[in-house]
C-alpha cells in the first residue's frame, strides 16, 4: 500500500487547491478515487507475492530475452487477416514499425505494433526496434486512418526506446513523438495499448497513449533504461541492478501508481507457448473494445484525457514559499519599499549621530 | 639555464594573475563562453544577457526573463502550491529537493499570468537550476493547469522551455508528464488557443518531445541547443563526432521544425506583434 497515501495526499491537496482558487477539479479528484478504489486491500497479500516472485531486474532481463515472443507475433497470433501497411506518405517507411489491419475475434481493427528481431539478422532489418520518426508518423497516420473508419486502434510495445542518431534528429523525432501524444490524445476511437517487453522512454510512450494500458506480467516501462540510469546516478553502468530496483519499472509498480490499468499474467511456458496466454489477452481486449465502445464518443475521449490527466504525485504547501521569486508582484513590492524606508532611516540616524 | 629563468618568470606571473583574480569580485565580470573575452557582468545584465562583442546569448535568471518579456509590475504568479513528493523514494532525491528548497528554488517551472505591453497572457518559464528543469510531476501539473485556465479564460499561452529532459528522478510518473501536457495543449489547441513555444539553450529530451514541439508558433534564441537526444548520448551510441552545428537551433530552423530564430532585443516586439494579429 506504499503509493495509496501518497494518492490520497494528492487528492486532499486538489481539494484544497479547488476551494482556495475556486478551480473545478472535482473530475480529477474523482478519477483519482476511482484509482485508490482499484487497490483492493483483500488481495493485498496475494498481490505482494505475486511482485515479489521476481526482482525488477530479473524483469528487464525476461523482457529482453530473445526467445520472449516478440509484439509482431502478437499481431500474428491476436489479429486475423492482417493486412500490413506502408509508410509515413512523406517520403519514408520504417522498418520498425508494423502496422495494418485486420480483425480481433469479429471486430474490424487497426493494429499497429513495434517490430524486434529474434536473431541478429532479423534485428538488423527492425533496427532493433527503435523507431526512427517516420515509423511514428506511420503510426499516427495509420490511427487517423482508423478514426476515419471508425477502427478502433491497438497497439503492442516493445522497444527499447526512439533511436537516437543524426539521421532521426534530422527528420524530427521529439516533434514525432510530440505530435503522436498531441493528436492520439484526441482521437475519436477507442486506443489500447499492450506493452510486451521493454517500454523504453518516449519511444514507447508515443504508442502508449491509450483509453487503457495493458501490461505483461514481465514487461517493465521506464523513462531511462537501467543502464542509463546508473551510469548517471551511480557513474557506473553496472550498478544496473539497483538502479532498476530504483525506478520502480515493473508492472506491479506501474500499477499500483495508477499509470497502467492491468496487468496480463504469463504462464511459466509462455515463451515457448504463448497462446494460451496470448487467448486470454484476446478475450480481455475484445471486451475492453466493447466497452469503449459502446461509451459515448465525447465520454471515451474524456475518459482517455483523465487518466493521463491524474497522473501525478504533489502536496500542495502555502507556507512553504512564502516569497514569490519574481518581481512585480505585491509581495515583492512592498517588501522593497520597506526596506529602502529602512535604509533611509537608518542613514538619517547616522547623520544626525545617532545610534540604532 | 635559460629554461629554468623562463619557467621562474612564469610562476611569477601565474602568481600575479592569480592574485589579481582573486581581488576582482567574481561577479563583477563574466567570461563569455563564445568569444572567451571578458566582459563587465552589468553591461552584460543591460543587454539582456547577450554578449556586446559577439552577441552570444547567455543565461538568464527567471527574473531577468519576466523583465525582459513582461511589463513591469504585472506578473502573478500561479500554482505555486504545488510542492514535489518523492513519490518513488528514490536515492538522493529527498536531499537534492530540500537542498534547492533552501535557496528558495521552488521548482523547474514559474507559471503565472502577465501582460506585454498591455495584453494578458499566460505564461510559464523553465528554471534550470532546479535539476535542469527537468519534468516531473508539480511542472507537468503547473503546465497542464496553465493550458487549463487559458482554455477557460481565453489567454494565449506563452511557455519558455529551457531543460534536461523528464526527471529521472519520478521514473515512469515523469514520462507520463509528457503525454498529460501534450494532452492539455490539445485540448486548448481544440478550444482556438494561442499557444507560443519559446525555445531557449538548453532544450532536450521529455520537453522537446512534448509541449515545447507543440506551439502553433516555435520561437528559439540563435545557437540554441535543441533536440531529443543530448549530443554525447547520440556519439555514444552512433560512435562518430557530430557535424558541427549539430541540434542547434539554425540546423532545426533548416530542417523546418522551428518557425523564428529571434534575439532577445526584438523578443517582446516579436511577442506583441504576433498577440496584436492573432487579435488578442
Amino acid at each position: 500500500m506504499e503509493y495509496t497515501n501518497k494518492i490520497k495526499k494528492t487528492i486532499k491537496s486538489l481539494e484544497q487547491l479547488s476551494k482556495s482558487q475556486g478551480v473545478d477539479l472535482n473530475e480529477e479528484i474523482s478519477s483519482l478515487e476511482k484509482k485508490l478504489s482499484k487497490i483492493q486491500p483483500e488481495k493485498y497479500s496475494e498481490w505482494q507475492d505475486q511482485k515479489k516472485r521476481r526482482t525488477p531486474w530479473e524483469r528487464v532481463k525476461i523482457a529482453r530475452t530473445l526467445e520472449r515472443p516478440k509484439p509482431q507475433d502478437y499481431l500474428e497470433m491476436i489479429i486475423k487477416d492482417f493486412i500490413p501497411f506502408h509508410g509515413d506518405r512523406l517520403g519514408h517507411d520504417d522498418h520498425a514499425i508494423v502496422g495494418g489491419i485486420g480483425y480481433l475475434k469479429d471486430i474490424p481493427v487497426t493494429a499497429i505494433s513495434t517490430r524486434r528481431g529474434k536473431d541478429l539478422k532479423g534485428n538488423m532489418e527492425a533496427n532493433f526496434g527503435m523507431p526512427h520518426p517516420e515509423g511514428y508518423r506511420k503510426a499516427l497516420r495509420l490511427a487517423k486512418q482508423a478514426e476515419k473508419f471508425r477502427r478502433p486502434v491497438l497497439f503492442f510495445v516493445d522497444t527499447p526506446g526512439a533511436y537516437c542518431g543524426i539521421g532521426a534528429e534530422e527528420r524530427g523525432i521529439a516533434e514525432a513523438i510530440a505530435k503522436n501524444l498531441y493528436e492520439l490524445s484526441d482521437l475519436n476511437v477507442p486506443i489500447l495499448t499492450v506493452i510486451t517487453g521493454e517500454g523504453g522512454s518516449g519511444g514507447a510512450l508515443a504508442l502508449s497513449v491509450a483509453n487503457k494500458i495493458y501490461m505483461m506480467e514481465n514487461a517493465v516501462l521506464s523513462v531511462i533504461s537501467p543502464e542509463g540510469c546508473a551510469s548517471i546516478l551511480f557513474k557506473d553502468a553496472s550498478k544496473a541492478e539497483e538502479a532498476a530496483a530504483s525506478l520502480r519499472l515493473t508492472a506491479y509498480d506501474l500499477y499500483e501508481m495508477g499509470i497502467i490499468d492491468e496487468i496480463q499474467g504469463e504462464k511459466d511456458d509462455f515463451n515457448d507457448n504463448p497462446q494460451p496466454t496470448l487467448k486470454e489477452l484476446e478475450q480481455k481486449l475484445y471486451n475492453d473494445i466493447f466497452h469503449y465502445a459502446f461509451m459515448d464518443e465525447e465520454k471515451m475521449k474524456d475518459q482517455r484525457y483523465q487518466k493521463y490527466r491524474s497522473i501525478g504525485f504533489f502536496e500542495t504547501d502555502k507556507n512553504q514559499f512564502p516569497e514569490k521569486i519574481l518581481p512585480g508582484t505585491n509581495a515583492n513590492k512592498n517588501k522593497g519599499n520597506s526596506q529602502k524606508g529602512n535604509h533611509f532611516f537608518r542613514d538619517l540616524r547616522r547623520l544626525f549621530g545617532l545610534k540604532s | 639555464m635559460s629554461a629554468k629563468i623562463q619557467d621562474i618568470i612564469q610562476k611569477f606571473l601565474n602568481t600575479r594573475k592569480e592574485r589579481f583574480k582573486a581581488s576582482v569580485p567574481d561577479n563583477l565580470f563574466t567570461q563569455c563562453p563564445n568569444c572567451k573575452k571578458m566582459i563587465y557582468r552589468k553591461k552584460i545584465d543591460k543587454n539582456h544577457g547577450v554578449c556586446p562583442e559577439c552577441g552570444y546569448h547567455l543565461k538568464l535568471t527567471n527574473k531577468q526573463w519576466s523583465q525582459l518579456l513582461f511589463d513591469e509590475g504585472s506578473v502573478q504568479l500561479l500554482f505555486e502550491e504545488f510542492k514535489t513528493v518523492d513519490v518513488l523514494e528514490f536515492p538522493k532525491y529527498k536531499e537534492k529537493l530540500d537542498k534547492l528548497y533552501e535557496k528558495n528554488i521552488n521548482e523547474g517551472v514559474t507559471t503565472g499570468k502577465a501582460r506585454i505591453e498591455e495584453i494578458p497572457v499566460l505564461f510559464g518559464i523553465m528554471n534550470t537550476e532546479f535539476i535542469l528543469a527537468s519534468m516531473g510531476s508539480v511542472l507537468g501539473e503547473r503546465i497542464a493547469s496553465l493550458f487549463e485556465k487559458g482554455r477557460s479564460q481565453g489567454l494565449p499561452v506563452i511557455i519558455l522551455s529551457r531543460s534536461g529532459g523528464a526527471r529521472m528522478q519520478e521514473g515512469a510518473v515523469s514520462l507520463m508528464q509528457m503525454t498529460k501536457t501534450a494532452a492539455a495543449a490539445k485540448r486548448f489547441s481544440n478550444a482556438g488557443g494561442l499557444f507560443i513555444s519559446l525555445i531557449a539553450n538548453p532544450t532536450t529530451g521529455g520537453v522537446t518531445a512534448s509541449f515545447a514541439m507543440l506551439g502553433d508558433i516555435i520561437i528559439t534564441e540563435p545557437n540554441a541547443l535543441i533536440g531529443f537526444a543530448g549530443p554525447r548520448v547520440i556519439e555514444q551510441t552512433i560512435k562518430q563526432k557530430l557535424p558541427e552545428g549539430f541540434q542547434t537551433s539554425e540546423f532545426l530552423q533548416e530542417k523546418g521544425f522551428v518557425d523564428l530564430i529571434c534575439e532577445r532585443h526584438h523578443l517582446k516586439d516579436t511577442l506583441r506583434n504576433i498577440l496584436k494579429i492573432h487579435q488578442y
